[in-house]
């Protein structure tokens, strides 16, 4: 069972940049065909100042957090979690070239079926470089104990 | 792309539905480079044996994708205001995956007119595996 005192544990933030090239790459995986997503002047012609992060590439540049150690330190285990649910609220655009700051914090933790399945909530608070609030990330893991 | 008419759109209405190709392993593993989540239970078959799995299997943040980009078919991204999907299933190798979704809601909210849907996938044999909502607003502001 993962211990309820890490409830409002502040994870270490960190900053990112939002990269053209990795979003051609994320368009193509994922069978995307509108150009704005693949091609800059596309974008632009669209009003965009760059290529747009389509709606769930922030959870792509969350990933990246570089010190994930508060896993571990959780007692997480990598080959047993699912991942339960996640969402996303906007409040404005991200482009390419973006350097975009994550804040996390683990704000739920609980469990089901007698401590068989944890659950972990994560909230993050995603801004750009100009301290504009860009969205808010919930993630819920699952843990399989038995 | 299309701006949404209020006075168009009803409870009830439905997106057009988006079928993906079948997910097979370089589905898998390019979604994998592309997306930065390297979980080795989504690309190596020897962990995902160890871990109790059959084979590999479809990260969630891939179905997300396919339905984020079935409501950026149908209004423009800076539309979207609130994206949400519950991984109620596994999607496995050979999957072909149809997203739908439905709009349930017409409401106000900070000022905007704003529609919520109810948004799903299914593959081939009828089995839902990822149930969502997403909120998008009626007329684009610059967001």
């Amino acid at each position: 069972m993962i211990d309820k005192q890490f409830i409002g544990k502040v994870l270490p933030g960190f900053q990112v940049a939002a990269e053209a090239a990795q979003l051609r790459f994320f368009a193509k995986a994922t069978g995307e065909t509108n150009p704005v997503y693949l091609d800059e002047s596309a974008a632009r012609d669209a009003g965009y100042p760059g290529l747009p992060l389509p709606p769930t590439f922030l959870f792509s540049l969350e990933i990246q957090q570089p010190a994930s150690g508060w896993r571990q330190e959780m007692g997480i285990q990598p080959a047993r979690i699912l991942h339960g649910e996640q969402s996303f609220t906007y409040h404005r655009m991200a482009h390419a070239g973006d350097v975009l700051r994550f804040e996390s914090r683990i704000a739920d933790i609980y469990d089901k079926k007698g401590g068989a399945l944890d659950f972990v909530v994560r909230e993050t608070r995603v801004t750009n470089q100009r301290g504009e609030h860009v969205a808010d990330l919930r993630s819920v893991l699952v843990q399989r104990n038995a | 792309m299309s701006t949404l008419n209020l006075a168009q759109v009803r409870v009830g209405d439905t997106l057009p539905p988006l079928t993906v190709a079948p997910i097979n392993r370089t589905t898998l593993a390019l979604f994998a480079g592309a997306s930065n989540d390297h979980n080795a239970i989504h690309i190596d078959l020897d962990f995902a044996r160890r871990a109790g799995m059959p084979d590999v299997f479809a990260h969630g943040m891939l179905s997300m994708a396919y339905l984020a980009r079935l409501l950026t078919l149908w209004v423009d991204q800076r539309q979207l205001r609130q994206l949400g999907a519950r991984f109620v299933g596994i999607t496995h190798l050979g999957h072909q995956i149809t997203c739908a979704g439905k709009v349930v809601e017409k409401f106000e909210s900070d000022g905007e007119q704003r529609l919520r849907l109810e948004i799903q996938t299914t593959n081939q044999y009828g089995d839902t595996k990822v149930l969502g909502d997403a909120v998008v607003a009626v007329v684009a502001l610059s967001l």
